[in-house]
Parts: C-alpha cells; structure tokens; sequence
C-alpha cells in the first residue's frame, strides 16, 4: 500500500493579503456611543 | 500572547489592544478556512467568506455585541456556515436570472436542475435546521422529547409511539402538542427561524 493512499483533509490557509485587509480594517474603524447610547462603528480616516 | 485563551483575548481586543485580534486571526485561520473550503471546493470564494466572516466578527466584537455563549472558533464557523448558505442562495437566484439569457453560449439548461439528494444549499440548511432544532429539542421535558423524536426523526404514527411509550394514544397527541407549544415558546424567545 502506498503511503499516500489514505484519506487526508489536507489543512489550507487564507491569503495573506486577506489577513492584512482585516487588520487595517479592524485599525481603521473605532467604536463611538450615540446620544441614544447606540455604539457605532466610524472610519479613523 | 499565545498561551492566552480565546476569552482573554477577545476582551483586550475590545478594549483596543488590535495585536490580541492578530493573535485571534493567527490562532484559528487554518481552522476556520479549512472548514470553509471543504463546504466551498474553491479557494477564491473560501478567502471571500473567510474575510467577510471575520469582518462581522470584528464588527461585533467592537460594537461589544458578543455574548459569549460557546468556544470563539464555534462561534466563527456558525457566522461562516450561515454566509456559506446566503451565498448558494444569492447564486441560486442568479442562476434563475441567466435562465432567460440567450447571450451567453456557454449556458446550459442541464447546469440548472437541481439534484435534491446532492444539493449542496438544502444539505446545509437542513443541516442548520436540525442542529437548531436539536438544540431546542434538549430543553424539552423528556417525554415530549421522544414523542417528537419518535413523531418526526422516526416518522412512527401516534399509535406506533403509543404502543411504544406504553400510554394511550390521547396521552401522546397531549405530548406531541405540548412540546410544539413549547418550542414555538422557545423559538420565540431565543428568536429562532427555521426555514426550508
């Protein structure tokens, strides 16, 4: 039996660039309460 | 930072330590995108999920809206399942859209019949379905849990579950419908849909 005849999942990963995109975002919006009290999300730039 | 739990991190980044969301990121991305590809086959359209689904999750998390109820990553995956299912629905829609269109050469009737048994959006929502409802399922005193699972997992007649639990038929339609009160109750309260 060869070795690779087993089943496997092989495990796989995001692009970098996803990762990077997430990170800004995630720098580049802070939260803000309202009058109502209401948290809002807003752009830093 | 890494030996640091999920909940610990989650609380840093919400009070604006953005290197705990790294962390966060780091830690789950093979398991989350790994799940999400094999839902998927295709590694352009896992990547889009996989950043919308941590785009809600960070939108959550800074609007302080996350409750923890499970594990972070179960959370994840549930918020990546439930985008996985409004695309095949977005794609069904417009697969019935280009139906019309006669510009396309490469359009094939036979790409548009569906297949029930190999459907991969009714599989996942029938998934969802059960999961949510066996979930609700648990909150139920346990003879009205066997009358429904035994009524409809089963698919026995009253008087099969009757003869089954040992009591009259009258006993087990009572059953039968106070558990369905009850998890309309339930449904209600946790605002739970269950759709087909």
């Amino acid at each position: 039996m060869k070795k690779n005849d087993t089943l496997t999942t092989k495990a796989l990963t995001p692009k970098k660039e996803i990762i990077d995109f997430l990170l800004n975002y995630s720098k580049n919006i802070q939260p803000i309460k309202t009058k109502n009290r209401k948290i809002v999300l807003v752009s830093k730039n | 930072m890494k030996t640091q739990t999920d909940s610990k991190l989650i609380f840093q980044y919400q009070n604006g330590d953005e290197k705990a969301l790294s962390t966060l990121i780091n830690r789950h991305k093979k398991d989350l995108f790994t799940f999400i590809y094999y839902k998927l086959m295709d590694e352009d359209l896992a990547n889009d999920i996989f950043q919308d689904t941590f785009i809600k999750i960070i939108v959550t998390l800074k609007e302080g809206r996350y409750k923890e109820e499970n594990k972070f990553i179960l959370w994840a995956k549930r918020i990546a399942h439930n985008l996985i299912i409004d695309h095949f629905r977005l794609q069904s829609k417009n697969i019935k859209i280009s139906e019309t269109s006669f510009d396309n050469e490469e359009f094939s009737i036979f790409d548009i019949i569906k297949e029930p048994e190999n459907n991969i959006e009714d599989k996942l929502i029938a998934d969802q379905i059960n999961e949510d409802l066996l979930k609700m399922l648990v909150m139920l005193p346990d003879n009205q849990q066997e009358v429904i699972k035994l009524r409809f997992f089963d698919g026995l007649s009253f008087k099969e579950i009757a003869d089954h639990t040992d009591t009259s038929i009258n006993t087990t339609l009572g059953r039968v419908r106070y558990a369905l009160i009850n998890l309309r109750k339930i449904m209600e309260e946790n605002k739970i849909i269950l759709t087909k």
